[in-house]
């Protein structure tokens, strides 16, 4: 039941429904519980119909930048790959 | 700001291979970890992550599958209320898929009774319009993640004042569950990757209480991988330095609050119930939802109470999904796993819903056996 995928607003129209695109796949939602202001360009986790709440692209960006900074230092021996060409899924 | 990946960028193998490389490092004595919701296990299946971590971490797949712990006794209540004359049976997912005691609520369709899987609770109105002569039943499903779009029908069938809606409320918290988990002391549990969506709602301060009666860390993940990975990583920092507190990964989604309008609106018409069945753990204390006694007339429960069956039915003995809930066994344990038992054929609830850990296995299973972890 939970789509666990981060949803973009494009559309917003009068009565608090929102047209949010899921990897291509648009779809409708309400924003009835989200009390914050939700704008075109938001990212939102959705749930049977519903936005839940907005994604902080702030908080996204510093894990990924930590996820670099990691992977930069595996690359420079920092952190020793054991396993070498291992197989990553 | 630039336009950011919120989606590739925690699926980069890089990432996953560089988080793998320092758990290896750092991660000196065996930790078993339970993923209290069922998307937390699909996550882990699907990108075979017990194959990416080292052999001291094993995961234990827990109870937060909401279709998994509905007992019987409550699908044939469904049943027999889809079975009312002039009745309209409403619910969501794979709800309708499971067995209760006889039938199933998809069986009973096929027979050309009236029953709907919804995209949204909200559906419910429209329905409730379009056929004001029939009574329309809403079987309410799911845990924290999901009560309050039932409480957003529940304002706006009053509101729009619609006499012929009912609800029969299955909400279930997590909280409760976990902690009858652990207090039972049967599953050996270091550590717990907390729900993403339920957390989303309700905020991360609802495990803080666990956190510290257990002594365990709770580390609030978010789905992707990269998530978990790093939630693990967390894990292991905490037992390394000896602490037990909640640490929160999915910050980008969650904060300590929680979506505060979605918890009023769930206060304003639901109240715990003292007591709740789980499927395959038995009854809960204060696990559970309903509606407040001042809507006793929305209530399908206290309406249509005399067509309500009261005996309390547990699984086929075969089943062990009751094991697999509580973090006891895997589905690899169980003896008719893909064999009497798979997704198209299921004998226990872990196995109908998509969110279940036996469905998870049977669809990523050959990863897992593999990696030789079960
Ligand atoms: S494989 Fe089927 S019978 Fe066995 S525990 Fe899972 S759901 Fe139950």
């Amino acid at each position: 039941m939970c789509l666990s995928i981060p949803s973009k607003v494009v559309e917003i129209d009068e009565d608090n429904m929102a047209t949010v695109d899921t990897m291509g796949v648009k779809r409708k939602v309400t924003l009835d519980l989200i009390a914050e202001k939700v704008e075109i360009g938001d990212y939102v986790l959705i749930h049977v119909g519903f936005a839940m709440n907005k994604i902080s692209k702030e908080e996204a960006q510093l894990s990924l930048d930590a996820y670099a900074e990691i992977a930069e230092a595996m690359r420079s021996g920092e952190i020793d790959d054991e396993e070498g060409n291992a197989n990553y899924a | 700001m630039p336009e950011i990946d919120l989606i590739e960028g925690f699926r980069d193998p890089l990432h996953m291979k560089a988080l793998a490389e320092i758990i290896k490092k750092e991660c000196v004595s065996k930790i078993n970890i339970m993923e209290v919701c069922g998307g937390h296990t699909h996550t882990i299946m699907k990108f075979g992550l017990s194959q990416i971590l080292p052999d001291l971490i094993d995961f234990v797949h827990g109870p937060g599958c909401p279709v998994c712990i509905m007992p019987k006794e409550r699908i044939d209540h469904a049943i027999a209320l889809a079975s009312m004359p002039n009745t309209i049976l409403a619910t969501l997912g794979d709800m309708i898929r499971v067995p209760g005691s006889k039938t199933s609520l998809q069986k009973l369709r096929a027979d050309g009774k009236d029953i709907r899987s919804l995209y949204s609770p909200l559906d419910v109105l429209k329905i409730a319009k379009e056929n004001p002569e029939k009574n329309v039943v809403f079987f309410a499903i799911g845990f924290e993640t999901t009560t309050p779009m039932s409480a957003v029908l529940i304002q706006s069938v009053i509101e729009q004042k619609l006499t012929n809606v009912y609800f029969h409320i299955n909400h279930v918290t997590v909280p409760e569950a976990v902690d009858a988990i652990m207090s039972s002391g049967d599953a050996k549990i270091d550590a717990f990757l907390g729900p993403s969506h339920v957390s989303v709602i309700t905020g991360y301060k609802i495990y803080e209480p666990l956190a510290q009666k257990y002594g365990t860390p709770i580390v609030v993940a978010g789905f992707e991988p990269t998530d978990v990975m790093e939630s693990v990583l967390r894990i292991v920092r905490q037992i390394n330095d000896k602490k037990a507190f909640v640490d929160n990964e999915y910050a980008r989604a969650v904060s300590r609050e929680g979506n505060v309008k979605a918890q009023d609106l769930v206060n304003t018409y639901m109240e715990k119930r003292t007591h709740f069945r789980w499927r395959g753990i038995g009854d809960i204390p204060n696990s559970a939802l309903k509606l407040k006694d001042e809507f006793a007339s929305l209530d399908a429960e206290i309406v249509f109470k005399e067509v309500l069956p009261t005996i309390e039915l547990d699984d086929h003995k075969m089943c062990i999904c009751g094991d697999i809930l509580k973090g006891k066994a895997k589905p690899f344990d169980c003896k008719v796993f893909g064999k009497a038992c798979t997704p198209t054929n299921p004998m226990g609830s872990c196995m109908v819903s998509s969110e279940g850990a036996c469905s998870a296995y049977f669809k990523y299973g050959k990863l897992s056996q593999k990696g030789g972890m079960l």
